[in-house]
């Protein structure tokens, strides 16, 4: 048995449901955490993101068409396929310098972090919408919906939590996304596609690409099919920061800044993370016979 | 995609025949309407405004004035401050000091008093306020008086109740002002911009500069009066006049803390460009292209007027105006039959005119825009009607308007015209119907009429637009969130949603 | 000729209704267009006695009263007709004779309607046979709203017959149909059965003429018009007292129907108050005085 020659698992991306290289055929070498070569990750181009674009618009329509509470359960999925997965995960990030409690802490969390999402589907709707008592005879109330397609940079630090914080809140509320994994460890992410590649989440609702964040910010933040921008990094300079927001003038995309240092805090998931994502939409109709 | 492909092409717009030859309505003669001018005897204008920071009426820095135009005489009405850096440092510096030293440290329901008080004060002068609105800006005194005045008191008043109830309306969450606010509103509303932006931004405890649009500065500025008579302490609001390089001091200013600008998706997007890479909040309130949906099953009559009220309601300077009307085939000849009789009844002339419908448009510059549009629309090949009726020699008027034949394609149906121009285009299938809808960068707002509830509902949760109107349009409250999808803008006005744009949570 | 389908429902949202009522009072009459309007309103008024206390004396005075509104004034119109009760036509026609004031009497068991088709046409027949220039029905609400729409279509077209050359208005009594929808389809109903007037109310039924109610009439009229060709007159009745109103309801004429529609051949007003508000108004505009009812005969 020892002698046995271990598989080793090729980092793909996971873009539609499915999981291609990149199309450019290029790659960037992951080291662990003693500076040894853990993996190829795929260094993603433009071409994957506008692949990845076009898979979360054609997801997204269904994907928030379905209800708040198939969502839901959906998201439950994710955190049950994650929670028989664990161990996976652990050796993941011990790898990369995690101890095994920190390992645990984070897959924990994530787990959590999951179903605490799960639980919001079919309640911001009910604390954030509103009926509005007009002065006339009209019912009218206020609804929020999905912005539609989100770019999102998941977090550098914390691999798996951080990308699965800035995921949910996201998704929960009927949008699709594309997230691009943390740079340095993105190994994390690309597992994680595999959880959700088999909980039920329909293909293309959750695009996953690995790459350098300078190549990929200018398409990321200037796409016109992309209705907002997702960042959390305090450690994102001024300059790219100001890129952003000016690149998203064009289609007056949504930056959406959370500055978060710890994911672990509980301050670190709110449903104000959902409506970031949301658009409100007021409907008007005359009551009368 | 392909679909709508098709459709442009195969579709094939009938010239426009009474259902029977003997069928034609006639409005002409019998009977007409004499003149029934408001008189404008209370409304006192001067010849000259100053600038209203902290509390005084003080000239420009630069002593510079600009002309404000009657839009239906073409006659100089008044003469206003042109604000530059150092009135805008003022003004900011008055705002910075009021919020730190009076507005925060002032209770709640303290502040709210003030904001009830403010509201009253408009009541009171609510019809002094409307033929000043008509006389700048040229809209009809029945909708200065009628809409205008009236929805600006309310949002006061419903802002006024918020002041000290924050607490409710941001649930595991602590609000807090932002502090100074910047805020830019456009020329096409004046006082209920004016309130839209205020009442808010005071409500939660922060404080003002406002610039109001070059053309119609004067409701503002009568505005100010209330704000010294209401007693509210000096700095708290400040009014700042001038065009759009005082605009742009405001944006780049390092005092200022929040942008709230209306306006069009061109200068928003600019503003938001200035923005970047700043801590400033902002909200964008944008242009639109509102599609007005009208199925086969609709209420016909009420639909027609809805369609009017959507593109004529202030002379089409509207930005979420139903500019793009989309007709279920089989009803197209009857709807367009309806509109062109309704439209006949259209009176359009002397804003201060009790009787009339449209008044004048707002600027030279505008009613160049929308003829340049209508030369366009009839060089694209569309089919342009326009109502029969007389309109004033002096003065910026413009018959309404009514182009058919056009497809998604043309510039007419895709570019914000903003004046009372209606496209019309037909669909056979619900699918159709939103695909057109939504076949646009913007997302303001839209119309779906239906007799059917659950068609309502689909329709209106498919289309992309902040605001649907369903079997009705252009209804405004202070109740009621507005804002817009896409490029229509960013963040929302209006109801408890129109409070977060001000506050930061904790 | 291509009849509705009377089970299919046309659509009315009652906000809009009322909302587009409410921009047509923002009209603001003044000077001459008021006065021509006033004159106007005179000349379409229906000036009516239906009491069961009626009497030859009443009737006689009413008709004195048509022939001469105002004796201050001797050039001001006259009103269009008187409406009376059966059993008073006869009256009125002699005292009437030699004007153009039309008679238009009540008939088929008015207001309540309730009666055989036969007694209906018998009646309608007699009206017309003692003088009567308008016959003034009554629909069958308890048939329509059963949904029996053949019926009441039916039954109008037979008492269209009976008038022969007589002018048929067709009283909708919009009171008990409840909805506009209902208004809506029972005007539809009349006017394909051959009604030349469509009217709301018998003025027995609380509420009588309204304004929304009107409206709707008109834009039936409307799309009947546009369909056919035919002009169909409208017969608002009852609780219009005063000449703002009847000012107010011109002005819906106008902008829904055009200017043709201006004339007594195709509006009446069914009122006997109002005259001499109208008269009152008059008197007003033209002396700039504020006028008292003791200066008005109250026939």
């Amino acid at each position: 048995m020892s002698d046995r020659i271990e598989v080793l698992k090729t980092y793909k991306t996971y873009v539609g449901g499915n999981f291609p290289r990149t199309e450019s055929g290029r790659y960037y070498k992951v080291y662990d955490k003693d500076d040894n070569v853990l993996a190829n990750a795929c260094q993603c181009s433009r071409k994957d993101l506008r692949d990845a674009v076009v898979a979360a618009g054609d997801a997204q329509p269904g994907w928030n068409d379905r209800t708040a509470y198939n969502r839901g359960q959906i998201l439950y999925r994710i955190a049950e396929m994650l929670e028989t997965r664990k161990a996976q995960f652990i050796e993941e990030l011990e790898t990369i310098g995690y101890s095994n409690e920190e390992a645990e802490e984070e897959v924990n969390t994530s787990i959590d972090r999951l179903i605490y999402y799960a639980g919001w589907s079919d309640k911001y709707q009910q604390v954030f919408g509103t009926i509005n008592p007009v002065a006339s005879s009209h019912f009218n109330f206020s609804m929020p919906e999905p912005m539609g397609i989100v770019n999102i940079w998941a977090p550098e630090e914390r691999p798996l939590l951080g990308l699965v914080s800035v995921m949910a809140p996201v998704i929960v509320g009927g949008n699709s996304c594309i997230i691009l994994a943390s740079e340095k460890y993105p190994l994390s992410a690309v597992s994680f596609a595999e959880v959700l590649n088999s909980s039920d989440v329909p293909g293309g609702v959750v695009n996953i690409l690995t790459g350098y964040r300078d190549e990929l910010l200018e398409h990321m933040t200037t796409h016109m099919d992309v209705n907002a921008f997702f960042y959390t990094d305090t450690t994102v300079d001024e300059e790219a920061r100001k890129q952003i927001d000016e690149n998203a003038t064009l289609n007056l995309k949504r930056v959406i800044r959370k500055p978060i240092e710890d994911w672990l805090a509980d301050d670190s998931q709110s449903p104000y993370f959902i409506t970031d994502f949301q658009e409100i939409k007021t409907t008007w109709h005359p009551v009368g016979l | 995609m392909s679909d709508d492909q098709q459709t442009a092409d195969t579709i094939e717009e009938k010239p426009y025949k009474p259902s029977s030859p003997s069928s034609k309505l006639n409005f002409d003669g019998v009977w007409e309407y004499d003149d029934a001018p408001q008189s404008t005897e209370h409304a006192e204008v001067k010849e000259q405004y100053d600038l209203y920071i902290d509390g005084e009426f003080v000239a420009p820095e630069k002593g510079r004035y600009f002309d404000s135009v009657n839009p239906a005489t073409e006659e100089t009405l008044c003469s206003f401050a042109e604000a530059t850096q150092q009135d805008i440092d003022k003004a900011v510096k008055a705002a910075r000091n009021a919020f730190e030293n009076e507005w925060s440290e002032l209770e709640a329901k303290e502040r709210g008093k003030y904001i009830f008080r403010l509201a009253r004060l408009i009541q009171e002068r609510a019809r002094e306020f409307a033929i000043l609105e008509s006389l700048d800006g040229g809209k009809p005194i029945r909708e200065s008086r009628d809409v205008d005045i009236p929805l600006a008191a309310a949002h006061f008043f419903y802002y006024a109740g918020w002041a000290d109830k924050l607490e409710y309306a941001f649930p595991g969450k602590k609000a807090e002002p932002l502090g100074v606010a910047g805020q830019i509103i456009p020329w096409n509303f004046p006082m209920l911009m004016l309130a839209w932006k205020i009442a808010p931004a005071l409500a939660t405890g922060n404080t003002v500069v406002l610039k109001p649009a070059e053309t119609t500065s004067l409701t503002a500025l009568k505005f100010a009066e209330l704000c010294r008579d209401a007693g509210l302490p000096d700095g708290v609001v400040n009014i700042v006049t001038g065009a759009g390089q005082t605009g742009s001091t405001i944006v780049n200013h390092k005092g200022i803390d929040k942008i709230a600008f209306t306006g069009s998706t061109k200068v928003g997007k600019i503003i938001k460009e200035s923005l970047a890479g700043t801590d400033k909040k902002y909200t964008l309130e944008l242009g639109g292209k509102g599609p007005n949906i009208i199925f086969e099953d609709a209420p016909l009559d009420q639909a027609v007027e809805g369609i009017i009220n959507a593109i004529f309601f202030n002379q089409g300077h509207v930005c979420c105006a139903g500019s793009r009307l989309f007709v279920q085939e089989g009803i197209a000849d009857k709807v367009i039959q309806k509109l062109r009789d309704r439209m006949e009844t259209l009176i359009v002339g002397d804003p201060l005119d009790k009787n009339t419908d449209i008044g004048a448009v707002n600027s030279e510059q505008q009613y160049n825009k929308i003829n340049e549009y209508l030369e366009l629309g009839v060089n694209e090949g569309a089919d342009m009607y326009q109502s029969s009726c007389q309109i004033p020699e002096e003065g910026y008027f413009c018959r309404p308007t009514l182009f058919t034949n056009v497809a998604q394609s043309n510039r007419i149906v895709q570019e914000e015209i903003f004046g009372p121009v209606l496209t019309v285009q037909t669909f056979r299938t619900a699918e159709e119907g939103i695909a057109k809808a939504n076949n646009t960068p913007y997302g303001l707002a839209g119309g779906v009429w239906t007799d059917k509830g659950s068609k309502i509902f689909k329709v209106g949760s498919k289309i992309r637009n902040g605001v649907v109107w369903s079997n009705t349009y252009n209804k405004f409250d202070p109740t009621s969130p507005f804002g817009g999808f896409k490029e229509s803008g960013e963040g929302r006005e209006g109801g408890l949603h129109g409070l977060y744009p001000y506050v930061k949570l904790r | 000729m291509k009849i509705s389908d009377f089970n299919q429902t046309v659509s009315i949202d009652q906000v809009g209704i009322e909302e587009r009522v409410a921009r047509l009072n923002s009209r603001s009459i003044k000077k001459e267009s008021k006065v021509q309007a006033l004159k106007l309103a005179l000349s379409m008024v229906d000036l009516t006695t239906l009491a069961g206390m009626d009497t030859p004396g009443k009737v006689i005075q009413l008709c004195q009263k048509a022939k001469e509104p105002y004796a201050g004034l001797p050039q001001l119109p006259t009103v269009a007709a008187v409406c009376v009760y059966p059993n008073m036509v006869s009256v009125a026609e002699k005292a009437l004779r030699g004007t153009d004031i039309n008679i238009a009497s009540v008939a088929t068991a008015f207001p309540s309607g309730m009666s055989t088709l036969e007694a209906k046409l018998e009646e309608t027949k007699k009206v017309v046979e003692d003088g009567a220039d308008e016959v003034d029905m009554v629909i069958s609400r308890g048939e329509f709203l059963k949904g029996n729409y053949s019926y009441v279509y039916d039954e109008i077209a037979a008492v269209k017959e009976a008038c022969g050359d007589a002018h048929l208005k067709v009283i909708l009594e919009t009171g008990e149909l409840q909805t506009y929808e209902n208004v809506r389809k029972a005007s539809d109903i009349a006017m394909h059965a051959g009604a030349d007037f469509i009217k709301t109310s018998t003025g027995k039924v609380k509420p009588a003429a309204t304004q929304p109610v009107t409206l709707v009439m008109l834009e039936a009229i409307r799309d009947y018009f546009y369909d056919t060709g035919r002009m169909v007159g409208m017969k608002p009745a009852g609780g219009i007292r005063k000449a703002k109103q009847a000012i107010q309801y011109l002005v819906i004429v106008k902008e829904t129907l055009g200017t043709d529609w201006l004339t007594p051949d195709y509006f009446r007003f069914g009122a006997s108050s109002l005259a001499n508000d109208l008269l009152m108004q008059i008197v007003k505009q033209k002396t700039g005085v504020y006028q008292s009812a003791d200066y008005f005969s109250n026939d």
